[in-house]
């Protein structure tokens, strides 16, 4: 399998404080890899610096088996950020001009458009069941719409590698399902590759394939099975961690209280 | 048939064609400085122009040309303290204009006090401004459409959300250094309209009134740039009939079209429950 992603002894510091300390692991094409820790554990900061949002202090980063600073092909990437206020609300955009941002990574400068643009973006706005607010603007809408616009744009570029940072948390249990319905098909069938940030420990327990836990360096990075086995688990999910597994065997269905929200 | 008349002296067109020019200017790129919360950046630069063109009267030279480049080293600077020393964008642009102003009265102090150029500079004429500032600002113009119709996609991604720009590869620092250039070079030239004192108004009241009912990105720019253009061509009509200040009633009739365009879309705007 090819590595998309791989890490090398990753640190990272902030005013003299060290963030992150010797991070490292290999993802491969197709994998899920869920990453859980506490808050403030350094999980957004290492996603900023597998995009290249941030430079490590030392230690390296290699996509689709390039070193981050001679990767150029961003279009292969779709990023989804933790704070869907992260953008104005006020912001005069349509939900189509919104997710046809997600294309301008794969297009050269003048980044014009192309003629399949209106194809992709139907498709994916047709696939996350927005086509109903299309020519809404984008702070006309509640903030579950918002996310599964921001969703779309993620996905418009037909990403090799999806990287999202929290993406549920403003999706109400029917779009969350069909999110990662959508998920599981592009994870399987088109082998994309998942990175995911979620204190959804349901979602981790039904799709990730590998676990990494971190609180500034990695506690534990492996497969889910062996993650479930782990002391490390016991360590983080508490009481919790029960539950975890009986969603990974998927006998659990109903969302059981406080599960959702431990962190 | 006064109307007619009053269109056929040279320096009524001559403040129509720059005034209108300029408007556009400051419109289009008012619509990305206030979604990206950064209105007042005009403030700060043109306070900034105060010193330069201080500067430029003690040197005896044409104010415009050493304004020019110390207001485009302060636009780069505000940046570089953004970015560097980590500050607030509000709280670099109030370091960048007090420092400004600050300047531009030492200047004059030095220079032996404040005198009539200054002040003309400070509240603006454009009833006299010259063929070369028209002609600068027609050039400026042109610049800006090429610019934006070369980076427009950039430009959006960036005010949309900085951050996913920068992570699909778009260099945004370039993008940024981009807009605030222009935005100097805008507000020097913008100083002849309304006044150092008033540029700011030229930036964002075009931009908040379109941002009111525009659906759309692009329809928001164009509705901003004909509220810009209105309110010039009105504000110039109204100070020549009147004997008003050119400068402030550009502003106010400006504000006006605001004040109508919120009231409207708060009159017409659906309440919730009233079906769709």
């Amino acid at each position: 399998m090819t590595d998309i992603v791989t890490t090398d002894r990753l640190c990272f510091r902030f005013n003299g404080v060290e963030i992150l300390k010797d991070i490292s692991f290999t993802l491969a094409r197709g994998q899920f890899l869920g990453i859980v820790g506490p808050n403030g554990s350094g999980k957004t900061t290492l996603i900023k610096l597998l995009l290249g949002l941030l430079a490590p202090a030392s230690g390296r980063v290699t996509l689709f088996g390039k070193d981050i600073g001679k990767f150029h092909g961003w279009s292969r990437i779709g990023y989804l950020p933790q704070k869907i206020a992260g953008f104005n609300p006020h912001f005069p955009a349509t939900v189509e001009e919104v997710v046809s941002l997600g294309l301008l990574a794969g297009k050269s400068f003048p980044r014009r458009k192309k003629k399949n643009d209106r194809r992709s973006v139907d498709e994916v706005i047709e696939l996350m069941d927005i086509a109903s607010i299309r020519n809404k603007l984008i702070g006309e809408l509640s903030g579950g719409q918002q996310q599964r616009v921001l969703i779309a744009k993620a996905l418009v570029s037909s990403p090799e590698l999806l990287i999202l940072d929290e993406p549920t948390t403003a999706l109400d249990p029917e779009s969350r399902e069909r999110f990662f319905s959508i998920l599981k098909n592009i994870n399987r069938q088109k082998d994309v590759t998942i990175i995911m940030i979620t204190h959804d420990t349901g979602t981790i327990g039904r799709h990730a394939s590998l676990m990494l836990y971190i609180d500034k360096t990695v506690i534990f990075f492996g497969g889910f099975d062996d993650f479930c086995m782990s002391k490390d688990m016991t360590d983080y999910f508490g009481e919790h961690s029960q539950h975890l597994i009986c969603h990974r065997h998927g006998n659990v269905l109903t969302r059981i209280k406080g599960l959702d929200d431990h962190a | 048939m006064e109307i007619l008349e009053f269109f056929h002296h040279d320096f009524i067109q001559r403040a129509i064609v720059a005034g209108c020019f300029i408007a556009a200017l400051c419109s289009t790129l008012g619509t990305f400085l206030v979604l990206r919360r950064l209105s007042l950046i005009g403030d700060g630069l043109a306070h900034v122009t105060f010193g330069g063109v201080a500067a430029g009267l003690l040197v005896e030279t044409y104010p415009f040309y050493v304004a020019v480049p110390i207001v485009m080293a302060s636009a780069l600077g505000i940046l570089k303290l953004i970015d560097k020393a980590r500050l607030y964008g509000d709280a670099a642009i109030g370091i960048v204009s007090s420092l400004g102003i600050a300047g531009g009265i030492l200047i004059a102090s030095i220079a032996g006090g404040f005198n009539v150029d200054l002040f003309s500079y400070l509240f603006g004429n454009i009833l006299a401004i010259s063929s070369a500032e028209v002609w600068t600002s027609i050039l400026l113009c042109l610049c800006l459409i090429i610019v934006i119709a070369l980076f427009y996609q950039e430009l959006v991604a960036i005010t949309f959300d900085e951050e996913s720009a920068r992570a699909s590869g778009i260099n945004t620092r370039r993008i940024n250094r981009v807009l605030v250039l222009l935005t100097a070079l805008t507000v020097v030239l913008a100083m002849k309209v309304v006044g150092i004192m008033l540029v700011s108004s030229l930036l964002i009241i075009p931009s908040v009134t379109a941002l009111q009912f525009a659906r759309g990105f692009r329809t928001t720019i164009i509705i901003s740039c004909l509220t810009g253009i209105i309110s010039v061509i009105s504000g110039i009509i109204i100070s020549f009939l009147l004997d008003f200040p050119s400068g402030a009633t550009i502003v106010l009739v400006n504000f006006l079209l605001f004040i109508m365009s919120f009231t409207a879309v708060h009159i017409f705007r659906k309440r919730p429950g009233q079906g769709t």
